[in-house]
Order: C-alpha cells, then sequence, then structure tokens
C-alpha cells in the first residue's frame, strides 16, 4: 500500500501529486503523456530527490513526512532506469555483486541468485564489460541486479522506451513472468497504452504534474474517455487461460476466469496461430473495432466466436459512432464500436441481451 | 655526481620529486572533496568558489608567493592558526612551505579535472547505486571515484608536472637555500646567473624532456578513456 500526498519541483516544473493511495501488490502502471509528472512522482517516491516535500507512508512505514524523508539507500527499492544505468566500471557480474553485498540476508531465501540469472537469461553474458551490450541485454542485467538486492518494491521507469520492437517483446515476456514469480510489488511508468493493458493490475492516471485518478485496469478501460484508448479506439482486456481443443495442437481456445461467483466462464476459439500454451493467467484483448453486434445467433457465418452479452451502456464514442460495454457471463466487459444506424436500427438499449461477434482477438500474453 | 662529464647536483632534481609527489598527494586528499563540493553545489555563489580556486591560473606566482610569506612570516595568520593545532616552528624558507606554496599554486590543476570528471557522471548511475543500498561514502569509493578515474589521473599528472614547473612561488616563499629548498627551476636559473651554461643546459634538458613525456602520458589518458567510452 501506497498512500501519501507529494510535492517535487524540478527546475519549472512542479509536480504536486494531490493524495492519492493504492494497493502496491501485482503491478501498478503510473500513465500519462510525457511531461505529466510520471518521472518525478516516481523520484519522489524512491527518495531520490531531497527536495522532495509532502507525506508517503509505505505500508505502515513513513518514507516521507515533511521535508525529512527516510534516505532512498534504506527504502529497499529494485529499480530499472530507462538507460539501465549499469555501473560501468564493473563486468555484468561486478554489477550483480554491487547488489548482492548490500543486499539485506534475511530475506534471502526468496530470491535465489543463481535462479535470477537463469530466468534473465544473462549468464552467457557475466564476464563481458558492460560497455558493448545491445539495449535489450542491458535491461535484462538491469532487472537481474534490482532482484539480487531484494527489494520490497521495484520500480521501472521507461524500461522499454530505448529498446527495438523485438527487445520489446521479449523484455515484456521476462518481465511479465519475472514479476509474477518473484511476486514483487512493481510501479512502472510507461506512456504505451499496449503495455499497461498487457501488466497493469491498477493505472495511476497523471496529468500537469498531478494524480488524476487510480483505477483497476477494468475500471479504467471501462470509460469511454480513457486515456489508455489510442487512435485504435476502445479495448476491452479479458482474463483468462489458453486451452488445446481436443488435443489438436493447432487447435486452441482461450476460456476466461470467471470474476464473479455465479459467473460463468466464456470460450474464445483463437486462431491456428500455434501460439506456444504456456500454463497460467493470459490476457485477451479485443479491440472494440474487432466486434460487431446482432440481436441473436447467427448461423452461417465466418466468425466462430458468437459470445452472449448484455449491453451495459452505450456511449458516444465519436462522430456518428456509439461504443456499446456489454458484460459477459463471466463478469468481464466487451466493448463493441458501431454507427448511430445501426443502434437506431437495431434498437438497442441498455439491459438488452445480444450476441457479440468478435473478428479477431490478440492474446497479450 | 657527474653526467656527459659535466657536474650534477642532484639534490634539486630529489627535492622537486619529492616537492612534486607531496603536493598531489596532499591535492588528492583536499582537491577531490573540494571538486566534488564545488560540482553539486547549486548556490549562486558557486562561480565564486569557482573563480577563487582558479585564481592560481591567472595570477603571476609573486602575487601569491608575496601573500603567502605574509601570511606565513612567524607572526602571520597561517602560522598563528596552525599555532592553535599545536604547531611550532616557522613555515618559510623550508620544505613544508615549499609544499603549502606548491598545493595553493596547483589546486586548479587538480580541482578542474575533477569537477568535469564529476559533472560528468551519470546521475542514473548514482541513484542506482543509492538504491542498491550504498551509503554516501560507500558510493564515493566504489562508484563515484572508480568512474571519475580518468580526471583522477589526469589531475594527478598535471599537478606533479606544474609544481615540477614553477618558479616564482617557490623562489618567494622557499627562497633559494642551496641543498633545502633550491629546486629544479631555480637551480637553473642559479647556472645562467653564474654562466654555468653546461649545467644549465643539462638540466634544462631533462626538464624538456620531463615535460613532454608528461604531455604525452595525459593525452595518452584522455584517448584511452574517450576510446572506452566511443
Amino acid at each position: 500500500m501506497f498512500a501519501g500526498n507529494l510535492i517535487l519541483t524540478v527546475g519549472d516544473f512542479q509536480m504536486a501529486s494531490g493524495d492519492f493511495a493504492f494497493d502496491s501488490d501485482g503491478i501498478t502502471a503510473l500513465f500519462g503523456r510525457s511531461g505529466s509528472g510520471k518521472s518525478t512522482l516516481l523520484r519522489a517516491m524512491a527518495g531520490l530527490d531531497r527536495h522532495t516535500r509532502g507525506q508517503l507512508r509505505f505500508h505502515d512505514e513513513v518514507w516521507q513526512d515533511g521535508r525529512r524523508g527516510l534516505l532512498a539507500e534504506q527504502r529497499d527499492i529494485g529499480m530499472v532506469f530507462q538507460h539501465a544505468a549499469l555501473l560501468t566500471h564493473r563486468t555484468v557480474r561486478g554489477n550483480l555483486a554491487f547488489a548482492a553485498r548490500r543486499a539485506p540476508g534475511d530475506r534471502g531465501a526468496a530470491i535465489d541468485r543463481d535462479q535470477i540469472i537463469e530466468r534473465t537469461g544473462i549468464g552467457p553474458l557475466l564476464d563481458r564489460a558492460v560497455g558493448n551490450l545491445s539495449g535489450g541485454e542491458r535491461q535484462r542485467i538491469a532487472i537481474a541486479r534490482a532482484l539480487i538486492g531484494r527489494p520490497r518494491v521495484l520500480m521501472m521507469d521507461e524500461p522499454l522506451a530505448a529498446l527495438d520492437w523485438r527487445a520489446k517483446a521479449e523484455l515484456l515476456d521476462l518481465f511479465e513472468t519475472v514479476i509474477r514469480d518473484f511476486a514483487i510489488p512493481t510501479v512502472l511508468i510507461t506512456h504505451a497504452p499496449a503495455e499497461v493493458e498487457r501488466l497493469a493490475d491498477r493505472v495511476v492516471f497523471m496529468a500537469d504534474g498531478a494524480v488524476e485518478r487510480v483505477e483497476a485496469l477494468k475500471e479504467a478501460l471501462g470509460r469511454i474517455d480513457s486515456p489508455l484508448f489510442t487512435e485504435e479506439g476502445p479495448v476491452a482486456s479479458l482474463d483468462g487461460h489458453v486451452e488445446r481443443v481436443d488435443d489438436d495442437p493447432h487447435r486452441l481456445r482461450f476460456v476466461t476466469t470467471p470474476q464473479t461467483d455465479s459467473g460463468q466462464p466464456v470460450t474464445f476459439q483463437l486462431g491456428a496461430d500455434g501460439a506456444a500454451i504456456e500454463n497460467g493467467p493470459r490476457r485477451l484483448r479485443v479491440r472494440a473495432d474487432d466486434v460487431a453486434l446482432s440481436r441473436e445467433r447467427i448461423g452461417n457465418i465466418s466468425m466462430q466466436n458468437q459470445i452472449p452479452a448484455r449491453i451495459e451502456r452505450i456511449d458516444t464514442s465519436g462522430p456518428g459512432r456509439r461504443a456499446v460495454f456489454m458484460t459477459l457471463a463471466d463478469g468481464q466487459r466487451l466493448i463493441s464500436e458501431v454507427t448511430d444506424r445501426a443502434v437506431a436500427n437495431m434498437g438497442l438499449d441498455t439491459g438488452q441481451a445480444v450476441t457479440a461477434l468478435v473478428k479477431s482477438a490478440a492474446l497479450m500474453r | 655526481m657527474t653526467l656527459f662529464g659535466i657536474p650534477l647536483d642532484t639534490h634539486p632534481i630529489w627535492l622537486t620529486v619529492q616537492v612534486a609527489a607531496i603536493t598531489t598527494i596532499v591535492l588528492l586528499v583536499i582537491g577531490v572533496p573540494i571538486a566534488w563540493g564545488l560540482s553539486r553545489m547549486r548556490s549562486r555563489w558557486r562561480v565564486v568558489f569557482e573563480a577563487l580556486v582558479s585564481l592560481p591560473l591567472v595570477l603571476p606566482p609573486t602575487v601569491l608567493g608575496f601573500y603567502l610569506i605574509i601570511a606565513m612570516t612567524p607572526n602571520g595568520p597561517l602560522t598563528e592558526f596552525l599555532g592553535l593545532f599545536g604547531f611550532s616552528g616557522q613555515l618559510t624558507f623550508n620544505f613544508t612551505g615549499l609544499v603549502i606554496g606548491s598545493v595553493l599554486f596547483s589546486l586548479p590543476f587538480m580541482v578542474q579535472p575533477m569537477m568535469s570528471a564529476f559533472q560528468g557522471l551519470s546521475e542514473e548511475v548514482l541513484d542506482a547505486a543509492r538504491l542498491m543500498r550504498a551509503r554516501f561514502l560507500d558510493r564515493f569509493f566504489t562508484v563515484i571515484l572508480p568512474l571519475s578515474r580518468q580526471g583522477l589521473l589526469v589531475g594527478s599528472v598535471l599537478t606533479f608536472a606544474h609544481t615540477v614547473g614553477e618558479f616564482g612561488v617557490v623562489l618567494m616563499v622557499g627562497g633559494n637555500i642551496e641543498g633545502q629548498t633550491r629546486m629544479v627551476s631555480i637551480a637553473i636559473f642559479d647556472h645562467v646567473e653564474s654562466f654555468e651554461y653546461a649545467q644549465a643546459h643539462l638540466l634544462s634538458a631533462v626538464m624538456v624532456i620531463f615535460a613532454f613525456a608528461t604531455l604525452v602520458g595525459v593525452y595518452l589518458i584522455n584517448r584511452r578513456f574517450s576510446a572506452k567510452l566511443g
């Protein structure tokens, strides 16, 4: 649990967060446009700037009280910076040793050095100088180094922003599994909605140097004016897992996780792209553009995913466009974007039962 | 001792090396913290301190030497100040005086390379070290100084060489006492005054070779480090 109200002026930019509070478990995304104060808030939370004022508590510990702040050295934070911030006078091994030597011994058993090296795949790099590593390699080392320091909180400041798309994709996978497996509360700065949708449990929205609101990801994706929606339009994100159909390696389906006690899982047929089946939670991303609506099931149609849903509400999403928010049998949300005319002709209204025709859905993880 | 059949008094050379070495060590101890303080200073007074440190670069050495003599006479403020810590004795015209004068005179040669090294450090890297629980002194010796080693090398070499090459300050503060405070530069002056051109030639040649080797060393250090970064 983080709770506080922090003020930090850097040059002529003032970050005045206002009161905020959010659970620290899982992954919290700090989201906002560049210049909204994300990095400044993170630096203030980490205790890296002695001009920080205000209040900050982490669970029962006071990290900032007025002018007085707990030293950054004592906050047990593992940080991954945008440019990795490796110690250039040491080898990769030397970087890890720097963190290990100063890590507290008492939380020892939880995280094992060899295990971290294996999971981050940096074994072959250990004796290299850090000067001539690729951006992706640097970030792997940075996260390994952060974990080896046995932090109570992991903070990441746009760790993927400086990488090419391939390294980005690999590291997203890595971050996700590593953070979940080691169960470290994480605060992640990003301005990429796709990263938020994929990783975050909750989103801290920032604008003009202040925390605008804190929302669970589901809520954040449940309003038409969500800053997470880009030119792609509204997007729904569904939690569930992947299964084989009839043990056929080329037929997969996504089965959602009911969010309520009375909820029933919903099944999506996935394309035959042979996506690796990994056990464990996965997330499905469905663009509102890719969802059509029908009042009843349709027999002969190429869209194999016909999902029964109930209309939660209908919002205007643009000139002549409506976003229809629907609740599925499992309690999760799907959004369809249709024209004004379609809404009028079909007589769509709140509370109605409809069938959502899903053209395509992408597995995010 | 004779070299090429020319009598060579080695005491000035030995004395010069000693003064230069001790000056370099003293400046590592006091110049590095001064450079760190200045490089972190955000106050508008910073320019004043920077100018103060650089003053020996532009002042005629005689001016500095003159004020030093006044400060270091038996009743001078520096002597009395040191007296508070139990110091008794003379500061001028001896080894101590030579070192004090050299330290002040060479201060900018240590502070300036160190300041630019400190200012070139990545804030992110220092922050990363803090978050790995390295306290200030820990950070200073395990991160800040190792990453500033180019500045340390250049500053030390320049300080040493500059001390070897000084004339005005050591002449005024140290005097020209044979076998006690006569350094190489003064010895050359003496030889020329007494028309001992052979000895002057020999010592001067030693100085030229030393100075040249030093500068080549400095440029090598700089090139090696910039190649590493690039």
